[in-house]
């Protein structure tokens, strides 16, 4: 245990410092070159840098290469692959819009180096009842779990700070579950995903900067569904980010198929003083913000503390259920 | 109304961790043989389409509590 500390302090430094220098850098460059879009929720017409993806993933493939080198794990290079593709998968759909299936597709395919690794165990942990050996479902699982992951912490990027702040207090509260069960290894790269969304949030924050397009989205999300499988926490992982997972189940059973948001009526409108209210649109989908807005309006500021309120939640059902893990029945 | 949420993460916990017993109690030690060397291909695909029946009955479930929140968010 005492031999991770150093390794973990410089891997989180470097997480954290890298994005937190790099983001303005990344947003000067994306100014200059008009790589801008509308902030869509301010009343006055705000042009914001996107993507950040770029910050995002130096921070978290430097912080991780640094921790192989201490650890020379598959499990760690698996992580550094999955999410390497993912960041690429993104900064394709940031450049070129693609159309609803090929996200799902292109990131099913990121797993491949979990899968070639072997860094996982076909294992699946529940709570109270124990494990279930399920070699073949859990292959199909480790292929579903990047793009589900991608792609639902993507479906939250929706207002000023939500996604980096939202995969800040799930993969905090990940970390925490991985030391309570043990896992310190993993527990460390699961850091290392918190502080490097945390730096990020600081400039994605509302009033946002930067927004962190597909590239960055997708990167958080495939980071944290890899440490969830080579930590073997997939379930913890789940309940982390409910809120998340209930915005896309929302979306889903609304729209009944597979799109990309762009396609979509907006489910939100504006009132005169800016707030934002549900839409009378029968055809709109019907989404967390949309949730929450339900009874009335509320601010962009005010929406994000909801929705940061929920994500607490759920990571204290995500540690308690680590604790569960210890108790059989 | 975030109450209503809360609860529906609750329930969406709940069923998490009954679903999981199970997987565990009811799934896990199912053994299908007699079909040679295709047996842990006939057993993983058996799983496979229990656990499959038993996602379908989750969402189900979520759906109906979903719409019960829903309504009363309307109706409030």
């Amino acid at each position: 245990m005492e031999q991770l500390i150093l390794p973990a302090i410089i891997a989180i430094t470097i997480a954290f410092f890298s994005v937190y220098g790099l983001t303005p850098f990344v947003i000067r460059a994306l100014e200059k070159r008009n790589i801008t879009v509308v902030d869509a929720n301010k009343k006055e017409k705000t042009m914001i840098a996107r993507p950040g993806g770029l910050s995002i993933i130096v921070g978290i493939e430097l912080s991780l290469i640094i921790l192989y080198v201490f650890f020379p794990i598959s499990e760690i290079l698996a992580v550094i692959l999955t999410t390497f593709f993912a960041f690429i998968v993104g900064l394709i759909d940031d450049k070129k819009t693609m159309g609803g299936w090929f996200k799902p597709l292109a990131l099913a395919f990121c797993a491949a180096p979990i899968l070639l690794l072997g860094a996982y165990d076909s294992n699946l942990d529940f709570p109270l009842f124990g494990s279930v050996k399920i070699p073949l479902l859990y292959m199909a699982l480790v292929v579903f779990m990047i793009p589900i992951m991608g792609n639902t912490i993507n479906s939250i990027d929706v207002l000023n700070g939500v996604a980096s702040g939202f995969t800040t207090i799930a993969s905090f509260a990940l970390s925490i579950c991985l030391f309570i069960l043990q896992n310190y290894e993993v527990g460390i790269i699961s850091l290392c995903l918190s502080f490097a969304s945390l730096a990020f949030y600081k400039y994605h924050k509302f009033p946002s900067k930067i927004f962190p397009g597909d590239s960055g989205a997708i990167t958080f999300g495939a980071a944290y569904g890899s440490i969830a499988i080579i930590g073997g926490v997939e379930v913890i992982a789940a309940i982390a980010i409910l809120p998340a997972i209930i915005n896309s189940f929302l979306f889903l059973s609304s729209v009944k198929k597979i799109v990309e948001h762009r396609e979509i009526k907006n489910p939100t409108s504006h009132t005169d003083d800016w707030k934002l209210k549900s839409t009378s649109e029968n055809h709109a989908p019907i989404t967390l913000v949309r949730l929450l807005i339900a009874k009335k309006p509320l601010s962009e500021k005010q929406i994000g503390i909801e929705i940061f309120k929920l994500a607490l939640f759920s990571g204290m059902l995500a540690i308690i259920t680590a604790f569960m893990m210890g108790v059989n029945i | 109304m975030s109450l209503s949420i809360f609860s529906f993460i609750f329930a969406m916990w709940i069923l998490i961790i009954v679903g999981g017993g199970l997987m565990v109690l009811f799934v896990g030690p199912l053994s299908f043989s007699g079909y040679g060397d295709l047996d842990p291909l006939v057993n993983s695909g058996f799983k496979v389409l229990i656990a499959m029946i038993l996602i379908f009955i989750w969402v189900f479930a979520l759906l109906k509590i979903k719409n019960w929140i829903f309504r009363k968010i309307v109706k409030s």
